[in-house]
């Protein structure tokens, strides 16, 4: 029967798929701009969204080395699109942010600091692989000695749906990675899509009261089991996969091996990697100044470590090679990330192979490294 | 304030006049400029011309005609600092789709009498003719690169401009690639920033008319595109561009034409 309570935290329930639809209304209600996966411009983005007709149903991404097709199969399935270019980080660290203004005034510098403000956001179908990457960037932005006031105001007041992958593309390696294909980390809820039903497991306050009044029935061991063997099948099915035992001694020991200057040769250094990694934070900041003289504003913008500007320091570059560029990409994400944080700074989400346009695939050069080594 | 506002001349060459009228489009910083630089010569802005030396030269276009390159090297004499403005001054613009070719042959075609042009054989980027202190690519320049170099000379500083590639600015304003989403050859990975990545947001291919970027793989992007050509030279085509006499853009499509030969 339908209830009308409230789920208990930890619980899973099964709604209707169109009940979808008042869960969207109630977060809209409580003041949330509610963003999720859109086809626009016959690609997928992250937009916002008013109703469950808004998200990719029937679509499935294609995802090879270098190529992404978005394809309507005419599936009735709304949450199988398998990400694209764009990732939560552009909601959380926006690409472009005001850090402050400096006016002079009868010879004294003042200085204007705005007070981040942002929407509260409700992420819909944020997957395994992209909420650990949201905690990899909270160990950046949200530590215990600095916080960046910017990232802290968006992420503090967001609600995160998560979305177990059912159905992962051919450059996923989130099961490599223990990232995925079944959410990890704390979402407020965790969505399952069954042919007939969305499963919703609830794991915070916030998602209980989302969920209080709706009419869910507690998940049948049923459909319980059919989420678990669809996650069992999604694991199996992952298009990439990287083996991480020996690393990150592998990189980081192998730093002057010539299968670096290889891959070189291929790299455009044109920064599409770093721009859609979900856990890449590297920014500039840039001045623009008035032309009398007496107002400057700064600007933090998104930055890469494929950028020659970005290694520029006095006497030259430090990284005046596409090759020594690619490395320290690569060497940070799977080597000295570990140290700096404890945990790669890789998800398997695949995303720097899709949108390579050299189609370098990270999981095939950590494996020819390992080959040449041997 | 007592220290004399510096003089400021805007030339044309072989040009379309677009770089200039940036400078005009510039509504809302255009009193600003009036009051920081004393604007001595540009007709295109006014008709009251004051007689040089002058602080600062801006120069757009190309050298195409003997009496262009006779010009220019006046112009360097009579100005402090000279500037390159967009991709005409910067690397020939698209009337060096000339040097490709052979001029004379389409004077003669086009003109009831060609024996009344006078014009060079090539069209070439000012610094082919004399020493140019600052380059501005773009066709047209992006105008608030402009006022970036104008201010950073004002103010005695390095000018703040991208040298990276205009994908990053594609992902700034949340553009999905078109090379790798629709298979549009693009040569924007190896195209300076500064357009703000007008065509890819409009789902076409960057043609690169803000210039090729200072540290790219040429070699890798000619891979990449000849296997995306929808039309046979479909590559050199892009390559010879608006920015085609640039030199890494040139040698590109020069060793791919060898190549199909």
């Amino acid at each position: 029967m339908p209830s009308d309570r409230s789920p208990e935290i930890g619980s899973t329930v099964s709604i209707q798929k169109q009940i979808f639809n008042t869960l969207l209304e109630k977060l809209k209600a409580q003041g949330y701009e509610v963003v999720g996966p859109h086809v626009e411009n016959e690609t997928l983005v992250y937009a916002p969204i008013q109703k469950l007709e808004d998200l990719p149903r029937g679509y499935v991404t294609e995802q090879e080395a270098g190529s992404f097709r978005l394809v309507y199969t005419g599936h009735t399935r709304y949450f199988d699109v398998i990400p694209g270019a764009q990732s939560w980080k552009q909601f959380l660290f926006p690409s472009h942010a005001n850090l402050f203004t400096l006016k002079k005034t009868d010879g004294a510098w003042e200085m204007e600091t705005p007070r981040p403000t942002a929407p509260a956001y409700a992420f819909i179908g944020v997957r395994g692989c992209e909420l650990a990457a949201i905690q990899i960037q909270d160990n950046a932005f949200l530590r215990s000695d600095f916080t960046d006031p910017i990232y802290r105001v968006t992420r503090e007041k967001a609600f995160i749906l998560a979305v177990n992958c059912m159905h992962p593309a051919g450059t996923c390696f989130c099961a490599s990675m223990g990232t995925g294909p079944r959410v990890q980390g704390d979402a407020d809820l965790t969505l399952t899509e069954l042919e007939d039903v969305f499963l919703l497991n609830v794991g915070s306050e916030l998602g209980r009261n989302i969920l209080a009044g709706l009419p869910f029935e507690s998940a049948s061991a049923f459909v319980l089991n059919a989420a678990n063997r669809g996650l069992e099948r999604a694991t199996l099915q992952m298009g990439r996969n990287m083996d991480t035992s020996d690393l990150p001694d592998l990189i980081l020991n192998n730093l002057d091996h010539p299968h670096w200057r290889a891959i070189g040769e291929r790299c455009l250094s044109c920064a599409n990697c770093t721009q859609v990694c979900p856990t890449c934070f590297c920014w500039d900041a840039t001045d623009t100044l008035s032309l009398d003289g007496n107002q400057t504003r700064r600007e933090r913008v998104w930055d890469s470590c494929f950028n020659p500007g970005y290694s520029y320091q006095a006497g030259g570059n430090t990284r005046p090679t596409i090759h020594s560029r690619y490395r320290q990409w690569m060497s940070h994400k799977l080597g000295t990330w570990k140290v700096q944080y404890g945990t790669f700074g890789c998800t398997g989400c695949g995303r720097c192979i899709t949108w390579c346009p050299a189609a370098i695939d990270i999981t095939v050069e950590v494996a020819d490294l390992r080959k040449e080594i041997r | 304030m007592t220290h004399h506002k510096p003089s400021l001349a805007v030339y044309k060459f072989s040009s379309c006049d677009g770089c200039q009228l940036s400078i005009l489009n510039m509504e809302d910083e255009l009193l600003d400029i009036a009051g920081a630089l004393d604007i001595a010569y540009f007709l295109e802005a006014t008709r009251a011309e004051r007689p040089g030396p002058y602080d600062i030269a801006i120069v757009e276009g190309s050298i195409t005609t003997p009496h262009e390159a006779e010009r220019i090297r006046e112009i360097r004499r009579q100005s402090k600092v000279l500037i390159a403005l967009g991709t005409c001054a910067t690397s020939g613009g698209v009337q060096a789709l000339r040097n490709f070719t052979d001029a004379k042959a389409y004077a003669n075609t086009v003109y009831d009498h060609p024996e009344f042009l006078h014009y060079l054989d090539t069209a070439t980027p000012i610094a082919e003719h004399v020493p140019v202190d600052m380059e501005l690519w773009g066709c047209p320049v992006n105008k608030g690169q402009v006022l970036e170099v104008i201010s950073a000379l004002l103010n005695n500083r390095r000018p703040n401009l991208p040298a990276y590639s205009v994908c990053l600015e594609c992902k700034r304003r949340g553009t999905i690639c078109v090379l790798v989403d629709k298979g549009i050859p693009c040569i924007g990975p190896a195209t300076q920033a500064g357009c703000g990545a007008i065509c890819p947001a409009n789902g076409r291919g960057c043609y690169g008319c803000f210039g090729p970027t200072r540290s790219t793989n040429l070699d890798s992007l000619t891979n990449i595109l000849t296997k995306l050509e929808r039309t046979p030279g479909e590559t050199v085509r892009l390559f010879r561009g608006i920015s085609g006499y640039a030199p890494a853009f040139r040698e590109t499509a020069d060793v791919l034409l060898k190549e199909s030969k």
